[in-house]
């Protein structure tokens, strides 16, 4: 300890992010496809400026990085690597019931060999699989010699899948020539406090060449590592993305902070992330009764560092060995087991004929939405809303409301209508707590909206809901969400002029705790 | 002495492995172990023996009464 304060072992390199393309990636602000023409803005999908082409090419197809892409295209997560070294307060890699679900725990752990069959088996079953992501369930950089194995394995047998990984950046600096060695173009931080003081509060210790650091020495020591990790990454022209966790009296306040650091060094997309923290989980903060923000905490947090860059809020949280679009999780259908019975027929060329598909939908969306909005304009109101949308993907109002796992929330305005985030209803593993009713506990998840827009919903609920003060909507089936919600607003809008409706502020909703099952 | 695992707490997580400088530490069925006849504690490498500096959960690394403290060669 005394070797590390007197002598630092972290020389921060003076990296100038060199390229035009971080430059361009600074400058930038949200990325979407915009009506065939192949340009782009992403991550909240609040801008509609164009993105550098090489920008968009590398996130267009990434479900993680942009939000457009994430209703069309899938991702996983092989778990190959279990080993971390570092110890944070909202993990427990420990788990008793059968049915837990969060991040840091897998069903099973697999070898690179494994990995790389399940991947071509994923591949060849679900042809929107476009990214490989390694997140764990321990480090990926704690395991470098499994993680790069994988990617050098896929590399060669499934050559047009993007590989990606997400680490606590401790290693990062030592392992940034492999990352692009191995065409890695994304790579994710966690990056919870650039304040050893407060990184304390979150780390009780982190592990490095051969020893424990504890306290403030521990924060310090790994605060430092991830933002040289991160300059280098910039500086090598590799996307990265921060994600935060937010945690109400610890580090909510500073993650604007964090916010600013990381937009200074390049990064690309900012991912700040509620609490977990059931005590059935058994992590730290669960058991000290640390909570999580509500909604409405959350959003005015991504909201208040939207200014300054892009704002991920399509993040579903999800497992290290998650398969699927983002809000799904198929990993029950590739369990080791069953990938080695199947028939694996790895065909690019009907990967790409899907994919192609795929993209007319997408375009069509797109499309829908920029016709709508246009009818949107010279109408002036301060109005904001937000509604609730029960979907099962490719960017349209299909799903049942009772069959909803999740309802995606959307912020419309004479602006348009943004992607603000999305309210997970599912069941989790409650740890022995009893059966709520499950039209509650959606109704808290989704109090702060307006209205819920569904394929299809029963009587029952109907009134339900609309005694809670949320419109059902279901004149809309299976028509695009966007399109829809735009032109829902401008009806409501009209309706409140017309005096037919009450605008009413409504209340916060509440965040679910748990990762997503299947 | 040596140091063991214990079973029930391990998370099979592997983290132990690579950092034992004697290669005393392999997986047997969902855990790993010590073979206590090639653990020195880390006696002679390091400051602090290695699995437990790594292992994510507390009190899983321990010592192994059943062994006599390791005596460096002279």
């Amino acid at each position: 300890m005394q070797e590390l304060s007197q002598r630092p072992i972290i020389k921060l390199a003076t990296f100038e992010p060199t390229g035009t393309v971080m430059q361009k990636i600074a400058e930038e602000k949200g990325c979407g496809t915009k009506g065939g023409s192949g340009k782009a803005s992403c991550g909240s999908g609040a801008g509609q400026n164009d993105l550098a082409p090489e920008i968009w090419e590398k996130v267009k197809n990434h479900p993680c990085y942009s939000e457009e892409a994430h209703h069309h295209y899938a991702r996983m997560h092989v778990a190959v690597a279990p080993a971390c070294n570092i110890q944070c307060n909202y993990c427990n890699r420990k788990y008793d019931c059968a049915n837990e679900s969060r991040p840091g725990v897998v069903s099973e752990k697999l070898t690179p060999e494994q990995a790389a069959k399940k991947v071509l088996a994923v591949a060849s079953t679900i042809p929107q699989m476009t990214v490989l992501g390694i997140a764990g369930p321990g480090d990926p950089l704690a395991n470098p010699e499994k993680t790069f194995k994988t990617f050098e394995l896929i590399m060669n047998t499934a050559p047009d899948i993007k590989l990606c990984l997400s680490t606590n950046g401790l290693m990062l600096p030592d392992h940034v020539e492999t990352i692009k060695k191995f065409n890695v173009d994304h790579v994710t931080i966690t990056i919870n406090m650039v304040d050893p003081e407060i990184g304390a509060k979150i780390y009780p210790w982190v592990f490095y060449k051969h020893k424990r650091y504890t306290g403030v020495e521990a924060a310090k020591l790994l605060t430092d590592r991830q933002l040289l990790g991160l300059e280098m990454l910039t500086a090598n022209g590799i996307l990265c993305k921060v994600n935060s966790v937010m945690i109400p009296g610890i580090n909510d306040k500073h993650l604007v902070e964090v916010n600013r650091a990381v937009k200074s060094r390049g990064a690309f997309l900012h991912n700040i992330m509620p609490l977990i923290s059931a005590p059935e989980h058994g992590t730290v903060f669960g058991l000290t009764g640390q909570r999580g923000p509500s909604a409405q905490e959350l959003k005015a947090l991504q909201d208040s560092c939207e200014g300054e860059m892009n704002m991920m809020r399509h993040c579903r949280q999800c497992r290290a060995d998650a398969v699927g679009l983002l809000g799904e999780d198929r990993s029950a259908e590739f369990t080791t087991e069953k990938i080695m019975e199947m028939n694996v027929n790895y065909d690019l060329d009907t990967r790409k004929a899907y994919q192609q598909k795929v993209e007319v939908e997408r375009q069509a969306t797109v499309a829908a939405k920029q016709a709508e909005l246009e009818t949107l304009v010279g109408e002036h109101s301060d109005i904001k809303i937000l509604v609730a949308v029960a979907t099962k993907g490719s960017g349209r109002i299909n799903e049942h409301f009772g069959h909803a796992k999740e309802f995606q929330v959307y912020e419309l305005s004479t602006a348009g209508a943004k992607f603000v985030g999305h309210r997970r209803v599912d069941l989790y593993c409650q740890g022995g707590f009893g059966e709520e009713d499950s039209l509650e506990t959606t109704i808290r998840a989704i109090n702060d909206c307006t209205a819920v827009f569904v394929a299809k919903i029963g009587g029952c609920p109907k009134d339900t809901l609309k005694k809670a003060g949320i419109e059902p909507v279901d004149k809309y089936a299976l028509a695009f969400i966007e399109q829809s919600a735009i032109a829902y607003f401008k009806e409501y809008v009209e309706r409140v002029k017309s005096g037919e409706i009450e605008h009413l502020e409504r209340g916060d909703a509440e965040i679910r705790q748990g990762a997503l099952v299947a | 002495m040596a140091y063991l695992i214990v079973a029930k707490n391990c998370t099979s997580c592997s983290a132990c492995e690579p950092e034992c400088p004697n290669k005393a530490i392999s997986e047997r069925g969902k855990s790993f172990v010590i073979d206590p006849a090639k653990c020195t504690e880390c006696i002679g490498f390091f400051d602090e023996p290695q699995c437990v500096a790594v292992c994510p959960v507390d009190r899983t690394c321990i010592v192994n009464l059943d062994y006599p403290r390791y005596q460096p060669q002279a």
